[in-house]
């Protein structure tokens, strides 16, 4: 029975996590990827069984298994429950396999990318220790498990994006992560109380049924719950107001931006939105407040992804550009459309980093694009992988980033939804900027003039040079899984059958329902749209970029204000700094510091202290090591006992 | 027939100058002195209350105190002559080689 081993899957990387986190620092290098990369196979083989388990006929939609220790479940206290419960449903399924598969392919990635790092053992064990957890989340039958994977994750991310602790920026860059993901963690705790006071419960199977079996539930504690889960789903899926850390999160290496912040974790909102979609599909008030959260980070973090140089940083706006875009499908009940983006999404975000990872490897750690371009014929493998994934992502047919785009802008233009069309808008603009920047971002690193320096670095390769094979090997296989990852979701009006969300349909089925019919006419009319939109950004950044190097510049001096503005991120970060930091910050040193700590903790320590020091300087005189004065008081003494016996003692 | 308060008077007027002298004094001689005082007033009011309740018990305990008495003395005679011999006085005040 596939439930008896449900339990292997997180367990095994966690296995590798063990013995490479204890030995690993003794382990020959080979020995170490071994650790790390057997057991990710090894659950990505289990989660391939699981799949035709679950898609064989009469397959039953959800497997149960909840695991014991020695007999004794999780929590057990009067009036609530809570196990160490694993589910799989076909919305666990696809995440399962997101995770398993692109994670083993980045692990593969890492052996031939980390191979000159120091701390190998290091990276390899906390890449395990992020897919134990990463496992749990998404296994996880209950919200209380789910946050135990939830807040795991963040802790490998933090190791990671901190890999490199010695630069006080990758430093700073985890401490930010963390800590503003506690932000959205502490939503999410809230949640699980206001859960637990309504329902007694965290089993999403009780939760869930519970809400489904009373329609008369509308808003109210409902929107309250969801909101706060809104809370957590922004933390750690960078959507504004907590988007900022992600940028950051770029410090980490590049495997790990690719796997983490880009492919699994930071999707794990998205995720948990749509496992919670019974609950929002209550709140049209919170489904609305997470599509406009979504368009508006879409949006925002596109046009800052347009004047970025980092090419690295490029791609992290547009994860949290691309984040918004399933935010805002989750928030018009399209949970299947965010679902599916999600899915293409980590296909060609996770190449993408994997090849700016080579093109950085090539250029020896060289991520400014402007001291990039001409690499096209340098290396080859890289260019062409490279260029599938931009194509993707810029949403031009038949590849992946097409499919899942249009149909959560389709659906966006026919929610129920009083601004689904300004959403759709929004969207649409969006999808121009993303093609306009990704293509800027090509045109700038693999054509134009040669702008880099040769560097002869000390292991023996001679300059620009293409990644080794274990490398490209994992580019080749996610290039074609980003041409192909779309075709699991053709909509009917293309001639296809929509896979993907008769697959997803038994769990994310939605009461939001679509009231406009729209003829399939329609539906193409703004495919159209959204591909020509595609083709705009693609031809303005050739204008730009290619015809006319230079040109960008030039427009940039035209509205300097403008362009300050948006180089420097909206000062979102200062805004921040401004706001909420510094006041946190004097409130923390003046009042916390200084008046409780510095006045009552310390201030009562002394206190005590001087009491007993200043008693003790009086009574310490009667010490005078002076016989006679013993004698003294001993005298004294018994005339006092004397004096009670005859004056003062009365039967 | 002496009453036995006069004899308590009496000891208890030895004792305070035994406790007295034995504060104020500075000789070592005068102090071991004061101390057989105080210790031969309370022999004093043993041997009254012995004679007062005609029982044996309390004179017999003053022959006690004397032996201990006597052996202190050699003893402690012995130590006065010992300390004399290597300090040159007999001031307590001035023989305070274990103090600080």
């Amino acid at each position: 029975m596939p439930a008896d081993f449900l339990w292997l899957i997180p367990l095994l990387p966690f296995a590798g996590f063990l013995v490479n986190g204890t030995l690993g620092r003794r382990l020959p290098r080979p020995l170490v990827a071994a650790v790390a990369l057997i057991p990710t196979a090894i659950s990505a083989i289990l989660w391939v069984w699981l799949w035709f388990t679950m898609k064989a006929a009469g397959a039953p939609e959800s497997i149960q298994s909840v695991v014991t220790l020695f007999g004794n479940s999780w929590i057990s206290i009067s009036g609530f429950h809570a196990d160490f419960a694993f589910t799989v449903d076909h919305l666990t399924l696809i995440m399962l396999g997101v995770v398993t598969c692109v994670g083993f392919l980045i692990h593969l990635y890492s052996v031939g990318y980390m191979a000159h790092e120091e701390g190998y053992w290091r990276f390899f064990a906390y890449l395990n220790l992020f897919m134990f957890f990463m496992l749990v989340l998404v296994l996880a039958a209950n919200f209380l498990l789910l946050f135990v994977g939830w807040e795991g994750v963040g802790l490998a991310s933090y190791l990671l994006i901190g890999f490199y602790f010695k630069k006080d920026s990758a430093a700073n860059a985890g401490k930010k992560a963390f800590i503003v993901n506690r932000i959205g963690d502490f939503g999410f705790l809230l949640a699980m109380f206001l859960l637990i006071a309504h329902f007694g419960s965290l089993d999403f199977s009780t939760v869930f049924a519970a809400v489904s079996q009373h329609p008369e539930w509308q808003g109210g504690f409902l929107t309250a719950i969801a909101l706060l889960l809104v809370v957590g789903a922004t933390g750690k899926s960078a959507q504004i107001p907590l988007y900022v850390w992600l940028p950051d999160a770029m410090e980490g290496p590049t495997p790990v931006s690719a796997l983490i912040h880009a492919a699994t974790m930071v999707t794990a909102g998205i995720y948990m939105v749509a496992r919670s979609h019974v609950i929002f599909d209550r709140s049209p008030y919170a489904l609305g407040v997470v599509a406009i959260i979504g368009a508006a980070t879409a949006i925002m973090a596109a046009c800052i992804g347009m004047v970025q140089h980092d090419i690295k940083r490029v791609l992290a706006y547009s994860t949290v550009s691309q984040l918004g875009y399933m935010f805002l499908a989750c928030g018009v009940g399209a949970y299947t459309a965010g679902i599916f983006h999600l899915l293409t999404h980590a296909f060609f975000k996770a190449l993408l980093f994997l090849a700016a990872g080579s093109v950085i490897h090539a250029l020896s750690g060289e991520q400014d694009m402007r001291k990039m371009g001409g690499l096209r014929k340098r290396i080859p493998v890289t260019f062409w992988t490279m260029t599938m994934g931009v194509v993707a992502i810029a949403g031009i047919p038949p590849l992946a980033g097409f499919f899942s785009k249009d149909e959560i802008l389709f659906r966006a233009f026919v929610s129920p939804n009083p601004i689904g069309k300004l959403l759709w808008l929004v969207g649409l603009v969006t999808a121009g900027m993303t093609s306009f920047y990704m293509f800027r971002l090509w045109f700038k690193t693999f054509f134009g003039e040669e702008r880099f320096e040769e560097h002869h670095d000390a292991h023996g390769h001679s300059g620009v040079h293409e990644s080794p094979l274990i490398m490209t090997f994992p580019l080749m296989v996610l290039a074609l899984l980003s041409i192909i990852g779309g075709w699991v979701g053709v909509p009917e009006a293309m001639g296809g059958h929509d896979e993907i969300g008769a697959f997803l349909e038994p769990v994310l089925s939605s009461s939001v329902t679509v009231t406009e019919v729209v003829s399939h006419g329609t539906e193409l009319g703004l495919a159209a749209v959204s591909v020509l939109v595609a083709l705009t950004g693609f031809f303005v950044a050739y204008v730009l970029y290619y015809k006319k190097p230079g040109t960008a510049a030039t427009y940039a001096q035209r509205f300097p204000t403008l362009y300050r503005i948006v180089e420097n991120k909206f000062y979102v970060d200062e805004i921040y700094q401004a706001v909420i930091v510094t006041p946190l910050l004097m409130f923390t040193r003046l009042i916390l510091g200084g008046l409780v700590d510095g006045g009552i903790v310390n201030g009562s320590g002394y206190a005590a202290g001087a009491s007993a020091r200043g008693l003790g300087s009086i009574v310490r005189r009667v010490q005078s090591g002076n016989i006679r004065s013993y004698a003294g008081w001993l005298a004294l003494g018994a005339a006092a006992v004397i004096a009670v016996m005859l004056f003062g003692y009365t039967h | 027939m002496v009453p036995i308060s006069y004899y308590l008077v009496l000891a208890a007027v030895l004792f305070s100058i035994g406790v007295a002298s034995f504060l104020i004094k500075r000789n070592i001689i005068t102090i071991f002195m004061s101390i057989e005082l105080m210790l031969n007033a309370v022999n004093l009011t043993f041997v009254a209350f012995a004679h007062m309740w005609h029982q044996i018990t309390g004179q017999i305990f003053v022959f006690f105190v004397m032996v201990v008495a006597a052996a202190e003395a050699a003893v402690g005679l012995a130590i006065i002559i010992a300390i004399f011999r290597t300090r040159q006085t007999l001031n307590v005040d001035q023989v305070n080689l274990l103090k600080n």
